[in-house]
């Protein structure tokens, strides 16, 4: 072999190796992340994270409840705004849309998710929350609009990959073109649709920075949706900036809460969709 | 069993939605940091004490106070500056400021290998703000601190990055006694620093302070004590070295008292006095003088009496100064105009 | 997409076919998705709407010159955007200095090398990296990147490459280059998914041709497969950009919040998205509350040409590529 051959080997070798390196620092970092969380974490995740109210600060003993379900209630109802209407918009996207129409929508819907989240916050703040202050409506408001465009194009992914011949089949029997969407392309990509879904909300329940400007916090349990609503990620943020000890601690562990909750989502969605979808993307 | 899966989660996301507080007079309030352990204390203490109000306060600033309080997004402000002219009349409802505790701003700093206190001029706390005074064995430093070994290190300077009336009581107080840095600079709740990194909040300097080594913030007293961070005195117009506790702080209101002016809004950085802490301050809540809900109404009132008898006793043990009496009969006055 | 040509090529025209449609309930759906689809647009327009008029003040008091002005004076009522949009891109672009190489280097492996099992799994762990919530991330570079660069990483540079105005000056911990670096770790997942579904799009007659001239596997691989798959890496790396670009809460936590510029990468520095999560609600006076929406108005630009770029790349590749479905 050659002095030139050898040396063309040896960066082949070399060069391969720095990729495999690369690919392992990568995974390797998830892993990384997930120890450090755990490891801060899981000692401060007491049955007091769960079911007490925050203490005033410097006071120890301290609970996050109220972020919890503040969370659980601006992600419902986020879910409840956001997933119908993209829902919707994708199957339009997807079985009626004309040329231009359609690709307005798809353009201004990536668009949309495109925008950095704390635009939306500072949008949904000028719009609702000048009006209607701070409510846990306007973080559910400002979340669904992260969330319509994201479940809008999964939903017109997924369904576009049902093969013509499913709906020509249908139409052929009679059924109306809804029939058809309803009963047989809807159910035949329900499960891309549903994992869609699930990435959506799995995402926004992480967003901190809408939340900033329109739900903003609460100490107590507050007046409901109307009014301003703790939530795990704006707690995370507040506690671990301030210089207390135990709130750090408290951070961590709502930082190991929320992150379990949005990987389980995620790991829980990728299962369902490598378990069924029969159209490779 | 697919149908009872769905209905059960149907009823569970109705339950979490539904969630509320039991039936209360709910009031929304956002202000200063600076007090912000005594008020977090004092709405705590006074949910105990009534049970049908709840005030959630935010401490997002004094800057955020004073505009959420104009936007009409919160029920009242908190602030450390009290509110221009301009700012009383973009309000619908004119606020009334309520002094509630004084407080003393101390120079926080983390010096690995220096634990005494150290001695702050007022010429070195501007020139270090100034980026005039850049290691920490500058000379001016190294005057005022014979016998401590001051390490050849840069000085990580820290200042707030949020609209802040801390950061007003702190360039009130260099404003007074540098000029260079009352034209270079002035005094406000949010400034154009020379040098420095942003904490938001009296919790992101503490914070920001305590986990850099070689810097130096200024925050309110209780911050430093409740982190165990060391703090330095301050030099006042008198020529004495002062550290900021109950005395030196209420000394420092002593003679602001006797010429308060009728609205509270008086400042009482570098005060006269030969016990008066340099760097001090009123806090104010800033009540909108026409409260349309009633409940609302009679809960704030309820608080603000509570304020200025009970809540004052909380004060001492978080390291802030009592108002004076004098204070306190003329606030409960005012409590009055509250419509 | 729409219906097929060969099914809907002659439906009945006229009134008859309107009721028809309307019996059958097809054109209730039709409508009913298409008020759903619209919303999405007037969403869209109402954003644009608004933080153009909010910002009004602004525009008109400063012009385009907001833009190049590096003034943030609340006191005095001068604001510009310049620090700000450096700090961005300066972040920005440091985050992909570090993520490209290895981000490439990660989807040559999994494409090329790694056996489909394992390329598998762990393209599954990294996607999940893209799960992490922006604040999880900024937690822990508050408490464990920032003592790491100002301990061991950022002396280390200082000593190495310090004659350079990049490297050179105090080191804080928090800065530049701490929010470009934890910026990396973000968006790393971006770069490897896309640009691994992109090199497995290219065709393997081009890895065989190259082999079978003689190239070595990584000849074959830099100089026949990349190239092919180009436009879709380049995608991949524009989306980066912008997730970057608009990436608040890691961001605002170590960048050290100071609203000028600075040549040194150990400096600290602003970013829009900072100043905007920082500033945003107590922003006391109209002008500085319109300057602030005005920053938000230039970022959306921002992230709306290169989210706009990333896709017509994306798009160029997957369609010269092969078996599109």
């Amino acid at each position: 072999m050659t002095l030139r051959n050898r040396r063309r080997k040896t960066v082949s070798f070399v060069m391969l190796s720095l990729t495999g390196v690369c690919a392992v620092v990568a995974v390797s970092l998830l892993f990384m992340i997930l120890g450090d969380l755990v490891y801060n974490g899981w000692r401060s995740v007491d049955w007091n994270f769960f079911t007490k109210l925050p203490k005033p600060p410097g006071e120890t003993g301290g609970g996050m409840a109220n972020a919890i379900v503040g969370s659980l209630q601006i992600i419902l109802l986020a879910t409840l705004m956001g997933l119908p209407v993209g829902f919707m918009a994708g199957v339009y996207l997807s079985e009626f849309g004309g040329k231009t129409f359609a690709f307005l929508i798809r353009y201004m819907a990536d668009l949309l998710n495109g925008v950095p989240s704390i635009v939306i916050g500072i949008f949904v703040w000028t719009v609702v929350v000048r009006r209607f202050h701070f409510s846990a409506y306007a973080g559910g408001i400002a979340l669904a609009l992260i969330l319509i465009p994201i479940t809008a194009r999964s939903t017109e992914q997924f369904m576009s990959m049902v093969p013509q011949t499913l709906r020509e089949g249908a139409l052929a029997l009679g059924a109306s073109k809804w029939r058809t969407i309803a009963t047989v392309v809807v159910p035949a990509a329900y499960r891309g649709i549903a994992t869609g879904m699930i990435l959506g909300v799995a995402r926004i329940s992480g967003e901190t920075a809408p939340l900033l400007f329109t739900s903003l916090n609460n100490q107590f349990w507050g007046g409901g949706l109307s009014d301003q609503t703790a939530s795990l990620p704006i707690m995370v943020y507040s506690h671990a900036m301030s210089p207390y000890d135990d709130w750090h601690r408290q951070a961590w562990a709502a930082g190991l809460v929320l992150l379990m909750g949005v990987l389980l989502a995620n790991v829980a969605a990728r299962l369902i969709l490598s378990r069924g979808i029969s159209v490779q993307k | 069993m697919k149908m009872k899966s769905l209905w059960l989660g149907a009823f569970a996301a109705l339950a979490i939605l539904l969630t509320v507080a039991e039936a209360k007079v709910l009031i929304n309030a956002a202000g200063a940091t600076f007090p912000y352990p005594i008020y977090g204390k004092w709405f705590d203490e006074f949910t105990k004490a009534d049970p049908d109000a709840q005030i959630n306060y935010q401490s997002i600033g004094s800057g955020g106070g004073i505009r959420q309080l104009t936007e009409g997004t919160v029920d009242f402000g908190a602030s450390d500056m009290p509110m221009t002219d301009e700012q009383i009349a973009k309000c619908k409802n004119k606020p009334l400021h309520f002094p509630t505790v004084m407080g003393g701003l101390v120079p926080t700093y983390n010096i690995p290998g220096v634990s005494q206190d150290l001695k702050f001029t007022p010429e070195a706390l501007a020139g270090i703000y100034l980026k005039k005074i850049t290691k920490w064995n500058d000379p001016e430093l190294v005057k005022a601190n014979p016998g401590v070994k001051l390490p050849d290190n840069e000085i990580v300077v820290v200042h707030r990055s949020d609209g802040s009336g801390t950061t007003f009581v702190w360039t009130d107080y260099l404003s007074k006694v540098s000029p260079e840095w009352k034209s270079k600079v002035g005094a406000n709740t949010s400034v154009s620093w020379p040098v420095g990194l942003g904490g938001k909040g009296n919790e992101g300097v503490a914070g920001a302070v305590k986990q850099t080594p070689n810097s130096i913030g200024y925050v309110e007293l209780i911050y430093a004590l409740q982190n165990k961070m060391s703090y330095g005195f301050v030099r006042n117009s008198a020529g004495t070295y002062l550290k900021a506790d109950l005395d030196s702080v209420t000394e420092a209101a002593a003679t602001a008292v006797k010429t308060m002016p009728a609205d509270f809004r008086v400042s009482i950085t570098n005060a006269p006095g030969k016990k008066a802490y340099p760097i001090a301050s009123f806090t104010w809540l800033l009540i909108p003088s026409k409260i349309e809900d009633q409940a609302k109404k009679k809960s704030i009132v309820a608080f603000l009496h509570w304020m200025l008898k009970d809540g004052q006793k909380f004060a001492g043990s978080l390291g802030y100064a009592p108002l004076p009496q004098e204070v306190v009969a003329r606030e409960e006055k005012q409590i009055a105009l509250v419509q | 997409m729409a219906t097929s040509a060969a099914v809907s090529a002659r439906p009945p025209q006229g009134v008859r076919a309107f009721v028809h449609r309307l019996r059958s309930g097809d054109e209730i759906a039709r409508l009913v998705t298409l008020a759903f689809a619209t919303s999405i647009l007037l969403v869209t327009v109402g954003l644009v709407y608004e933080l153009w008029a909010t910002s009004s003040l602004a525009r008109h008091k400063f012009g385009f010159g907001f833009l190049t002005s590096s003034s943030w004076d609340p006191v005095t009522g001068q604001f510009g955007a310049l620090p700000f949009i450096y700090g961005t891109v300066v972040t920005s672009a440091v985050a992909l200095i570090i993520a490209v190489p290895v981000g490439l280097g990660a989807a040559i492996f999994l494409a090329e090398l790694a056996p489909a099992g394992l390329s598998s799994a762990f393209t599954f762990f990294i996607e999940l990296l893209a799960a992490v919530p922006s604040v999880i991330y900024g937690v822990l570079a508050w408490f464990t990147l920032v003592p790491l660069m100002r301990d061991y990483v950022d002396p280390f540079l200082k000593k190495t490459l310090g004659f350079l105005p990049l490297f050179s000056g105090t080191i804080f911990g928090y800065g530049y280059l701490t929010a470009g670096a934890i910026l990396a770790i973000m968006t790393l997942p971006f770069i490897i998914s896309i640009s691994r579904e992109a090199l497995l799009e290219v065709p393997v007659e081009q890895r065989e041709a190259a082999l079978a001239l003689g190239a070595t596997r990584w000849e074959s691989t830099w100089q026949a497969v990349v190239p092919w798959a180009r436009l879709g890496i380049f995608g991949s790396i524009f989306l980066a950009l912008a997730r970057a670009l608009g990436e608040t809460m890691a961001v605002t936590m170590v960048i050290g919040n100071d609203p000028s510029i600075h040549a040194s990468l150990f400096s600290p520095g602003y970013a829009i998205a900072a100043i905007l999560a920082n500033e945003f609600t107590e922003a006391t006076g109209d002008l500085y509350l319109q300057s602030l929406v005005c920053l938000g108005l230039v970022l959306f630009l921002l992230t709306i040409v290169i989210n706009a770029l990333a896709r017509l790349l994306i798009i160029a590749t997957t369609r010269r590529g092969s078996a599109h479905p």
